[in-house]
């Protein structure tokens, strides 16, 4: 199931990222602008930290964690899990904080609203790639069992995952502790 | 409340922060790493008070430009106009949408202003060993840690002005210097309260020491 959704948000990210969120058209101008394209507008009229800060929460971070976690749900299907995967798994949750997607979609917003006053703007297909990315990307934390995974990678020190059953294994006292 | 809770510090235990696993280190000084995930054991992050205090202050320091300084210049027609944070908010709601005005003003004036101000609560009842109301305080924690991120969308609002309102002569939009300090803001507050460790507000009731089994 995780897996699936991965895949699709690997799909909607490329295409929201390829194509245009909106074009903008006043008195027979027209602009159009992507994700990446805003955050280069900033960078490009001087405000380069903002830029790139933009860039990092809006693009960057959310496609590394879609691509490590497609990445790491591939490899925990191979029994046992090549050993970087519990690297990966300890990365991952940098990504997780600073991917700001639902927070850029609300940003849009606003700033189409502050625009249609003075313009047209249509949504383009960038967009609706986006919104379904908004959607897939919690729906991926959802799905994903994070404790699931550590029980099955293999261990930094070089040993095999111990065996801890059932439902006991949940409660923090009961797992493994010299 | 005759019975004091004993932190898993004093057991000598230590929950890795990356995977959770618990571990009991073979020393007290040098926890060394997670036998699972290979990351850096800590009872208490290293020098947790000193460097929140320092990005809190870095951050409330931000704010007062982030908010005097235009974060938008608008040129139409040969005349230059600055908007700020809270400029903006009043464009929105007396054009109308004051839904969005209501959400612009929670997520850029008072979720900044709130968090700087939590964190500071937060560092000083530690450093007091206040052992009042923990509950209440983990919790706002975990608010801070949560809500942070929506600060960013007035950055994100600018950005796209800036990158669809390019239409020379006739209008452009550029950023102002406002944006910047905001940005930093947004971005020292997160650092901030990653930076602090939640467990120190449970070590007052019970002064900080490492038990050997």
């Amino acid at each position: 199931m995780a897996l699936a959704l991965a895949v699709t948000a690997v799909i909607a990210y490329v295409l929201a990222n390829v194509f245009p969120l909106m074009d903008l058209s006043v008195v027979g101008r027209t602009a159009a602008t992507t994700i990446s394209g805003g955050a280069y507008a900033m960078w490009e009229q001087g405000e380069r930290i903002t830029g790139v800060i933009v860039a990092f929460c809006g693009v960057l971070a959310p496609g590394g964690y879609i691509l490590f976690m497609l990445t790491l749900l591939l490899a925990v299907r191979r029994d046992p899990p090549p050993a970087w995967a519990g690297e990966m798994l300890r990365w991952v949750r940098h990504f997780e904080i600073w991917s700001m997607l639902e927070v850029m979609m609300l940003g849009i917003l606003v700033s189409l609203i502050k625009i249609a006053e003075l313009a047209t703007v249509d949504a383009g297909i960038g967009m609706y790639a986006f919104g379904a990315l908004v959607i897939l990307c919690p729906a991926i934390m959802l799905c994903f069992d994070e404790e699931e995974l550590w029980q099955k990678i293999q261990w930094a020190d070089g040993e095999r995952p111990p065996v801890t059953g059932g439902a006991a294994s949940s409660s923090p006292l009961t797992r493994p502790f010299k | 409340m005759s019975v004091r809770p004993l932190t898993a510090a004093q057991l000598g235990l230590v929950s890795c922060e990356a995977c959770q696993l618990l571990e009991r280190p073979a020393s007290a000084t040098e926890p060394g790493f997670c036998r699972r995930c290979g990351e850096l054991l800590e009872f208490r992050r290293h020098g947790s008070i000193e460097t929140t205090w320092a990005l809190v202050l870095a951050a409330a320091i931000c704010y007062i430009p982030a908010n005097a300084l235009p974060v938008l210049n608008t040129t139409s027609l040969g005349s230059t106009e600055g908007d700020t944070i809270l400029g903006g908010v009043i464009f929105l709601y007396t054009s109308g949408s004051w839904p969005l005005a209501l959400v612009v003003l929670v997520a850029s004036v008072m979720i900044p202003l709130g968090k700087i101000a939590a964190l500071i609560y937060l560092l000083i009842t530690v450093q007091r060993r206040s052992t009042m109301s923990n509950d209440e305080r983990t919790r706002l924690y975990r608010m801070v840690v949560f809500i942070g991120r929506w600060s960013m969308l007035d950055v994100f609002a600018d950005t796209f002005t800036v990158a669809l309102v390019q239409l020379q002569p006739l209008m452009s939009v550029e950023p102002g210097p406002g944006v910047l300090f905001f940005a930093a803001v947004v971005v020292l507050t997160m650092l901030a309260a990653e930076a602090f460790d939640p467990r120190l507000i449970w070590d007052s009731a019970n002064p900080h020491q490492v038990r050997h089994a």
